[in-house]
């Protein structure tokens, strides 16, 4: 009980931001509600602190990538955070300064920052998850605050009619992976993942075992925004505020694909794979994931190709880039090197990933324009970022350079991200997975290369109104800081990379002990028991 | 130490641009262009160019769980691409001085980086390192080609773009192959050394080797370009501005040869045998249908820029020769091209900034207004063509010579070496020197010889800087260094061809030492030709 509160500090301190964050935004002080952000901010740091001097959970089946994963989530949430100001209550903020009243019911902002802060605890949540039930009550934890969240974010019709879609959508996918859990919990007879892992890698996998586990893969997906569960992900994304999209882009993905490597590393990989050596998912699994991540990245990118909206733009392609991270899912661990490890590839990613994605969408966030009501409205077509260089060209070149690493051209962050999930599919033996990957990262130039060049190199479109920087300058700096991290954390991506190796290390004492495999003769009555239980439970299914 | 010299100074005078007054911009680029220029000499003096192997070894560990190095060393190879990259920055800015006058830190900025980057990638040991510097250069020539290039420059910028990182995307997908073979087959730790990378290719089976040649290839030979795959260049080139064509023509491309010659052909040799006659006949066709398309052209650039499609396709048959002769004048041929087609674009630069047409139609006879540039129009015109005494023909013959012989079905016949090619393949890229002597000289006839012929309105452009009728100092300057490069490679090639020896043999080695029981790659001479997809294909990890 003790071990598990000491590994619950970084969520605890994230609680008690949210309980400041709460009153703070409440009062009536402009100066104090304007400070919610500064406090979100640090008690992510705080959190993130803890979650490196924090100790890695005995008994986890991935027990390096708690501290990774909640690291991850402090870093790159500092840098949403840093772009959320003036999201929700801009107008009424306005309002109160020109002298009106103070209506703590008309202002938002104090749930925003706590939704935003419940939000990153679950996902911290779902970096120690250990239980079905607890990554369960964790992912929600991740996503039923961003429902909110895109509601509130724009005066907008169409942030309402997001917020409804991706509720009934989320909570379709939720259905999905608890009935999946449910199937799971039948098939094995425990919830406990490392529990699971034992039964499955003695006993094999018997159908339930396997509808769950596809079940709930297929219902994360939706988190991740994979094909066939991507339909909401450019109407949910357009329609939210930037800095409110970019939070999407980035936590539920995150979250989605930490429960999916934990899934996996329960399943385990250690099926004969096409490389002839036991490093494979089992063969639905395999199927499901490798076809998932050919056809993800494929549609992502042909549709990204294909928008004027820099928003839907960029919500294909972090579809895109889901079907990347699948292709180290289904390499699985190897030997645990970099150069072996899909897992490693995969967290090594997502921190490539959330920074290329939020310094994107902090540029966005950066700069807006008067719309035909005379107020201030975000940018969101490709033709409003020309000429961006004469305007506003830091926000300029942190959309082309986050956009230049997305795309993964070197010597970005991004390439480097690269490298090692086509090592690990390499060595995986998906050889066409890697081509379908290679050709999708050559598609992805078609339209990012439009993103570097609008704001870059194109003079201003004459007819529009030329967008202006924001008022909101901390946005800007989260940009810069992300614009940097791509540039500087490429070239020394060594303690990343370091960190994520260790962090995709997978628990071998999980697996069945020795002692185990020779005590099953004493308990092999038990043993029995158990698959005669299971066969009652697959007949009670099958009707 | 020295050879990251010559990379960090451009970059150093890159940082100062912004820095110092618009109008010294063009001088700080000289000089960023020139001291790496005279340091590059320096390296070269003491560069022993008889020696084989690489020198002026030096490497840092740069990301270590990665095992990438920052290691740079030069063969005579590499060497004498360097030189002649270093011999292009100058001559560039020099070309650049009137005719970039909008947005001139952006352009000299990028100009110095790519001069970096072009170092780097002959100069990388280590193959990301190399492929870094591969694919970056692909940023700066994307912006100098739509910031500064003409009336298409946003089609041409994106379609090159878009093709060579899409074929750099599947050659990375093959490069990473090889190096897992390296790690997880041969059981060595992971690395990115070349030479251990090259040595682990060649264990490869007959069929892993023919998928990582496709793979590399089809990055590479988008860069060359290989018909069919270069209808990225004419647009582009004839986009550009005129030092991007020269750096393009002079440079660029030499990116894809020069990965041909430094990894296709020593990592994948069963393959490459195998697949000669096939990479040569593309090489034809290239050879002969770009020729024929220069003959109906009008705008003098795009006739040059086809022609680069021409002549790229000797160099690659050379290469797919697999011998002394064909390897050595295709590595000449890339020096000789850049020389020669860098000084046609020098010239065609010159004319469309005082008459602002490239077409034969407007122009003509301008032998008695310009003589000075018709001279120099003559002589790059026969430098390029194969005039014997200059420096095309040296390669050209070398290359055809090596594609006669590469024959081992002509037993015993004198001078063939062993290979998978042979006369018919030289007898049909011979026409294709015909083809260009045609439209070379129909060129140079039509544009400098006959009656004057000028777009006359065209002459009273309002810039602020009027240019002579003819040449100026600065042009000359600029032409100059590289006439006499033409000249002396065309009179003198033989310390430069003698030195080209050691890497070149380490090459044809590989096609003719016998390996034990996976015998030699090419069949020795006056056996029948073994046929090389016979070979066991349980080396791999099968």
């Amino acid at each position: 009980m003790v071990d598990k509160l000491a590994l619950l500090i970084p969520e605890i301190i994230l609680f008690i931001g949210t309980c400041i964050v709460m009153v703070v935004g409440l009062s009536p002080s402009a100066g104090a509600r304007n400070q919610c952000w500064l406090i979100t901010a640090v008690s992510l740091l705080f959190a993130g602190i803890a979650a490196g001097l924090g100790p890695e959970p005995a008994g986890a089946l991935l027990p390096g990538m708690t501290s990774f994963g909640k690291g991850l989530t402090a870093v790159v949430g500092i840098m949403l955070v840093l772009m959320m100001p003036g999201t929700v209550d801009r107008r009424e903020e306005e309002k109160i300064r020109l002298g009106g009243k103070f209506d703590p019911l008309r202002l938002t902002r104090a749930e925003f920052y706590a939704f935003i802060l419940f939000s990153l605890t679950g996902l911290m949540l779902t970096a120690s998850a250990d239980t079905l039930i607890w990554l369960f009550l964790a992912l929600e934890l991740t996503s039923l605050p961003t429902y909110v969240m895109v509601t509130i974010s724009s005066r907008r019709d169409k942030a309402q009619e997001a917020g409804v879609k991706y509720f009934f959508l989320g909570a379709l996918g939720a259905a999905t992976f608890l009935y999946g859990f449910a199937m799971l919990y039948g098939g094995t007879g425990t919830v406990r993942l490392d529990e699971i892992r034992q039964v499955i890698a003695e006993g094999g996998m018997n159908n339930l075992t396997v509808l769950g586990l596809v079940l709930s893969l297929v219902g994360i997906f939706f988190k991740i925004a994979a094909v066939p569960m991507h339909f909401y992900t450019a109407d949910v994304y357009q329609g939210a505020a930037s800095s409110v999209t970019a939070f999407l882009a980035f936590v539920p993905k995150t979250a989605g694909f930490l429960a999916i490597l934990l899934l996996c590393a329960a399943a385990g990989w250690d099926q004969i794979g096409p490389a002839g050596d036991a490093t494979a998912l089992a063969e639905p699994l395999r199927y499901l994931i490798g076809i998932t991540a050919a056809v993800t990245m494929t549609i992502g990118n042909v549709l990204a190709w294909k928008q004027r909206s820099v928003k839907r733009m960029l919500a294909y392609s972090s579809i895109a880039h889901s079907g990347y991270m699948l292709v180290g899912v289904l390499a699985g661990p190897g030997n645990g090197t970099i150069w072996s490890s899909g897992i490693a590839a995969v967290l090594f990613y997502l921190a490539v990933y959330g920074i290329g994605n939020a310094g994107a969408f902090a540029a966005l966030a950066s700069i807006e324009k008067i719309g035909k009501d005379g107020e201030a409205e975000e940018v969101d077509d490709i033709d409003d970022l020309k000429g961006l260089h004469r305007s506003n060209p830091v926000a300029a070149w942190v959309m082309a350079l986050s956009a230049a690493s997305l795309l993964g051209i070197p010597p970005l962050l991004g390439f480097f991200g690269k490298l090692p999930l086509f090592a690990a599919g390499v060595r995986a033996g998906e050889i066409p997975l890697i081509v379908i990957l290679g050709l999708n990262s050559a598609i992805a130039a078609f339209y990012y290369l439009r993103l570097i060049k609008a704001p870059l190199l194109d003079d201003p479109a004459t007819d529009d109104s030329q967008a202006s920087a924001s008022p909101f300058a901390v946005r800007l700096f989260a940009g810069v800081v992300s614009a940097g991290g791509v540039v500087v954390v490429a070239i020394a991506s060594g303690a990343l990379m370091s960190a994520a190796t260790t962090a995709g290390q997978l628990n071998d004492s999980s697996a069945p002990p020795a002692e185990a495999t020779q005590e099953r003769g004493s308990d092999h009555g038990e043993d029995h028991a158990d698959s005669g239980e299971i066969e009652s439970i697959e007949r009670v299914a099958s009707r | 130490m020295i050879l990251f010299a010559l990379i960090v100074l451009p970059l150093i005078a890159a940082a100062f641009i912004p820095l110092v007054q618009e109008k010294s911009v063009k001088t700080v680029a000289m000089v960023g262009t020139l001291i790496p220029l005279g340091v590059g000499i320096g390296v070269a003096l003491g560069f022993d160019w008889m020696a084989a192997g690489y020198q002026f070894e030096t490497s840092f560990a740069w990301i270590e769980p990665m095992g990438l190095e920052l290691s740079v060393g030069v063969d005579s190879v590499a060497m004498s691409l360097i030189l002649l990259a270093l011999l292009l920055g100058p001559v560039c800015v020099g070309a650049s001085y009137t005719a970039i006058t909008k947005k001139v830190r952006t352009y000299y900025t990028w100009l110095l980086v790519l001069q970096a980057a072009m170092v780097g990638v002959f100069a990388a040991r280590d193959l990301i390192f190399f492929y870094i510097c591969f694919e970056f250069t692909l940023v700066p020539m994307y912006i100098m080609i739509s910031l500064y290039g003409s009336a298409n420059r946003a089609k041409a910028a994106t379609k090159f773009f878009l093709y060579t990182f899409t074929g750099s995307m599947v050659a990375l997908a093959g490069l990473m192959y090889v190096a897992w073979f390296n790690a997880s087959v041969l059981g060595n730790e992971w690395t990115f050394d070349i030479a251990t990378l090259t040595a682990a290719g060649q264990q490869m089976s007959g069929v892993e080797q023919a998928w990582v040649m496709a793979a590399m290839l089809a990055g590479f030979a988008v860069k060359v370009p290989l018909f069919p795959f270069h209808t990225w260049l004419p647009l582009a080139h004839t986009e550009a501005p005129t030092a991007g064509s020269v750096i393009l023509a002079g440079v660029l491309l030499k990116l894809g040869t020069y990965g041909i010659f430094r990894f296709v052909l020593p990592i994948t040799p069963e393959a490459v045998a195998e697949f000669a006659p096939f990479l040569a006949t593309l090489s034809i066709i290239g050879i002969i249908y770009a020729g024929l398309i220069c003959w109906v052209q009008t705008d003098v650039k795009k006739l040059v820029a086809y022609s680069s499609v021409s002549h790229l396709g000797f160099c690659v048959l050379g290469l797919v020769a697999l011998n002394g002769p064909g390897l050595s004048g295709s590595v000449l041929y890339m020096i000789n091209h850049g020389l020669s087609t860098g000084g046609l674009f020098l010239l065609i630069g010159m004319i469309y900034e005082r008459y602002h047409t490239r077409s034969m139609n407007e122009l003509g006879g301008l032998a008695g207004k310009m003589p000075v540039w018709s001279c120099f129009m003559v002589f790059f015109a026969m430098a390029s063509v194969g005039l014997p005494g200059l420096n095309g023909f040296v390669s050209e013959f070398l290359c055809m010579m090596g594609t006669f012989q590469a024959d081992s079905s002509w037993a015993g016949a004198i001078g063939t070496t062993p290979g998978n090619l042979g006369p018919w393949f030289a007898a049909f890229a011979g026409t294709g020197v015909i083809v260009a002597a045609i439209y070379i000289l129909y060129m140079v006839g039509k544009v400098c010889f006959g009656p004057l012929k000028e777009p006359g309105a065209h002459l009273d452009h309002g810039d602020d800087h009027v240019l002579p009728t003819d040449l100026c100092a600065r042009e000359i300057g600029v032409l100059l260094p590289l006439a006499a490069g033409c000249l002396i490679l065309g009179v003198a090639p033989s310390p430069l061809l003698k030195s080209l020896e050691a890497p070149i043999t380490e090459i044809t080695e590989i096609y003719t030492l016998d390996r034990g029981d996976r015998g030699p790659v090419l069949a020795p001479l006056g056996d029948a030709p073994a046929p090389v997809s016979n070979h066991d294909y349980d080396g791999g990890a099968h």
